[in-house]
C-alpha cells in the first residue's frame, strides 16, 4: 500500500506559530487510531523539529509519510548547516539566541529529544546548503 | 444522547456562520438549513453565540418540570449570584429561590466548597495521580477528551461534578429530613450553560442521572426579579465561603486547591490548545489545569444573562462579606465514594474515519487526494467547514464532490456554452478583477498591495 504523504510549511520566525504542523498531522493521526504513545511521540519528533527550523533556519518544511507498520518524519531546510554534528547533539548544547531563550526555547534538548523519542534517526546536513533529519517512529 | 444544543429550522436560513464557529467541525449546511453531527456536539455553545438569526439554541427544562414533585429543591450555580445589579447579599437570591416554589436550596457552591477539601485531603495523603491533574468540572471539556485527547483521560481529576455532589447529597439529606421517599423529592440545578444542561440528563461519569432537571439561569432570573424585590425577611441560608463561590470563574476552582501550581485556561479555543501541549508533555511544571469552554469561567455560559466580565466583578464584590470556607469533607470509610464518579471515563472515536487501520488510510489517503484539487478558499459554500472537512465528507459519504463551488465553475461554463462563468458567480469565485457587479471605479476601494 502507498504511504499517505502529508506536507506542511513552516514559517520563519515564527515562533508563536511552531507547533502548528505538530497539532495538524496529530489530528490526522488520530483519526488513523494510531496508538496514543506513537502519536505522541511523532508530535514531540515533529515540534522539536519545527522549533530547530525556525530558530536555526528560517524554517523550512515537514514531510510526513503515513505506513503501515511506521511513520516517517522528514524535516528538510535550506538554512546554515549544522558544522558539527556530533556537538549538536550533546543533551544542553545551545546556539539559540536570546529571543529564542527569552521564550524558553534553547535549552539545548531539541535533537537528543528528537533521537530519543524515534526509532531512528539520521542527520544530512551541509554547511551552507542545508539540513534534513529524517525520524522514523515504529508502529 | 440527547443534546441540549438544538437548531431551530424556521429560523435558521444556512448562513453557514455557525460551521467555523465550531470547534470540533459539528456543523454542515445542508438543502440551506444547518445541520448537528450528533455524535460530535460537545454542547459548548459556541454556534448559540455567532448565530447571526438566533436560530440555535439551548434548550433546558421548562420551569413547570418541578411541578411533578411535592418536594423541590433548588441548586444555583453561583454563576447566577452574579447577574443581579447593586446585590450585596447572597441570601436576597436564595431567599427569592425559596418564594417561586422551592421548598429548600442547596447550594452547588457547598457542593464544591467540600470537592474543594477533598481534593486538598487527597493532594496531602499522597494518592497515586496522573499529573498533572485536569478539573472534572467542566462537561464540554469532558467530552472534548473524550474524543479527541483520550490520552489525556487519566489524567481527569477523579471526582464528580460541584452538582453532581450537591444533588446526591441534598437528595439524600432532604429524605432524611423530612421521611420522604427519595423519589419524591424533585432535585433542580440552575445552570449557566447548555453542557450542563445535558449533563444532568446524561452525566459522563454516572451510571444513572442524580438530577431531575436542569434550569435555564435566565429562565430562573426572569422569575426572580420580583420576588427578590418583594422579600419582607430573609433567612440566613448562604452556606458556602470564598472558596465555593469562586468556582464560577476561571480560576476559583484552582485557587481553594491551596498552593498547587497550577494553571487556569477559558475559552474553548484556549482549552484546545493546551489540551495539545498537555498531550504532547509540554507542561512538565504544572499541578493542576484548570479547564473551561466558556470564557472567564461558568459566568460566560450561554444561558447567562449578564455580560461575564460584570458577573466575575459582582462575584468577587459579594465575596467580601463571605468566610473564606464552610465546608469540610468529614465522610468517612466507603462514604467518601461519594464524590467519585461511578465509572471511568471512556474514549469516543467520534473523529476515527474507520476501525480498521489499512480501512482507515486509504480514507485518509482518499481525503488528502482530494483536498489536494480542491480551492483552499474555506468558503463554505459546500456546507462543510473547510475544504478539509468536506474532502473528509465525501470520503465518508457525507457530500457529493460537486457540492464544491468550483465544480459548479466548471458546469457553469459548459452550460453556458462559454469558457467564462463569471458573468453567472458571485464575487468570491470570480476570476477576473473588475467584474464587480458594481461600479467599477470603486475597485479602487480595495487594497489588493501586499503589505509586509
Amino acid at each position: 500500500m502507498e504511504p499517505i504523504r502529508l506536507n506542511f510549511p513552516v514559517e520563519g520566525g515564527d515562533l508563536i506559530g511552531a507547533g502548528e504542523a505538530s497539532s495538524k498531522m496529530k489530528l490526522a493521526l488520530k483519526k488513523l487510531d494510531l496508538p496514543p504513545e506513537v502519536i505522541r511521540r511523532c508530535s514531540i519528533c515533529m515540534y522539536e523539529g519545527e522549533i530547530n527550523m525556525v530558530i536555526h533556519a528560517d524554517g523550512g518544511r515537514a514531510e510526513v509519510e503515513i505506513h503501515m507498520d511506521h511513520i516517517t518524519i522528514r524535516m528538510v531546510d535550506s538554512g546554515p548547516g549544522i558544522p558539527n554534528v556530533e556537538q549538536a547533539m550533546e543533551p544542553g548544547f545551545s546556539t539559540a539566541g536570546d529571543v529564542a531563550r527569552d521564550l524558553g526555547f534553547g535549552a539545548g534538548m531539541g535533537l537528543p529529544n528528537m533521537r530519543r523519542y524515534s526509532d531512528e534517526m539520521t542527520i544530512d546536513t551541509a554547511v551552507g546548503v542545508g539540513t534534513t533529519v529524517t525520524m522514523r517512529i515504529n508502529l | 444522547m440527547k443534546h441540549s444544543v438544538i437548531l431551530d429550522y424556521k429560523r435558521c436560513r444556512g448562513c453557514t456562520t455557525c460551521i467555523k464557529a465550531c470547534p470540533t467541525e459539528a456543523i454542515r449546511v445542508r438543502s440551506g438549513k444547518a445541520a448537528i453531527l450528533n455524535a460530535r456536539c460537545i454542547d459548548c455553545g459556541s454556534c448559540i453565540q455567532v448565530c447571526p438569526h438566533k436560530a440555535i439554541k439551548s434548550v433546558s427544562d421548562p420551569l413547570d418540570a418541578m411541578e411533578r414533585f411535592r418536594y423541590r429543591i433548588a441548586l444555583p450555580d453561583p454563576a447566577l449570584y452574579g447577574q443581579f445589579h447593586h446585590l450585596n447579599d447572597i441570601d436576597i437570591i436564595l431567599n427569592g429561590l425559596l418564594s417561586i416554589g422551592f421548598q429548600e436550596v442547596y447550594e452547588a457552591a457547598k457542593g464544591a466548597e467540600l470537592l474543594s477539601d477533598y481534593a486538598r485531603q487527597c493532594i496531602r495523603s499522597g494518592v497515586e495521580r496522573t499529573m498533572p491533574q485536569i478539573s472534572s468540572a467542566c462537561p464540554t471539556v469532558l467530552r472534548l477528551i473524550r474524543m479527541r485527547f483520550p490520552k489525556l483521560i487519566p489524567h481527569i481529576a477523579d471526582s464528580v461534578t460541584p452538582m453532581e455532589l450537591s444533588a446526591i447529597l441534598a437528595r439524600r439529606e432532604a429524605a432524611e429530613r423530612t421521611g420522604l421517599a427519595p423519589e419524591e423529592i424533585g432535585v433542580f440545578s440552575i445552570v449557566p450553560c447548555s453542557a450542563m444542561v445535558t449533563a444532568a440528563h446524561s452525566p459522563d461519569g454516572l451510571d444513572a442521572p442524580v438530577l431531575d432537571g436542569a434550569f435555564a439561569i435566565r429562565d430562573v432570573y426572569l422569575k426572580l426579579l420580583s420576588p427578590m424585590k418583594e422579600l419582607t425577611e430573609l433567612k440566613p441560608l448562604s452556606s458556602a465561603g470564598i472558596m465555593g463561590v469562586g468556582w464560577a470563574y476561571s480560576g476559583g476552582e484552582s485557587a481553594a486547591r491551596l498552593g498547587e501550581r497550577y494553571l487556569a485556561v477559558d475559552g474553548i479555543r484556549n482549552v484546545i490548545q493546551m489540551l495539545e501541549e498537555i498531550e504532547d508533555g509540554r507542561l512538565p511544571e504544572a499541578d493542576f489545569i484548570e479547564l473551561r469552554a466558556c470564557v472567564q469561567g461558568c459566568v460566560g455560559g450561554c444561558l447567562t444573562v449578564e455580560n461575564p466580565y460584570a458577573a466575575r466583578m459582582r462575584i468577587k464584590n459579594l465575596m467580601k462579606g463571605l468566610p473564606v470556607s464552610l465546608n469540610r469533607f468529614t465522610l468517612e470509610g466507603d462514604d467518601r465514594d461519594v464524590a467519585k464518579p461511578d465509572r471511568a471515563l471512556q474514549y469516543v472515536p467520534v473523529f476515527v474515519l474507520d476501525e480498521d487501520r489499512s480501512v482507515a488510510m486509504e480514507k485518509l489517503a482518499k481525503i488528502e487526494e482530494l483536498e489536494r484539487q480542491l480551492p483552499g478558499l474555506h468558503c463554505g459554500s459546500c456546507g462543510a467547514p473547510s475544504c478539509h472537512a468536506f474532502a473528509e465528507d465525501v470520503v465518508l459519504g457525507r457530500a457529493d464532490r460537486s457540492d464544491c463551488i468550483f465544480k459548479v465553475r466548471e458546469r457553469t461554463e459548459y452550460m453556458a456554452g462559454t469558457d467564462d462563468a463569471d458573468e453567472y458567480l458571485p464575487a468570491p469565485f470570480r476570476q477576473k478583477k473588475g467584474r464587480s457587479g458594481g461600479d467599477p471605479s470603486a475597485e479602487g476601494d480595495f487594497d489588493q498591495e501586499v503589505h509586509v
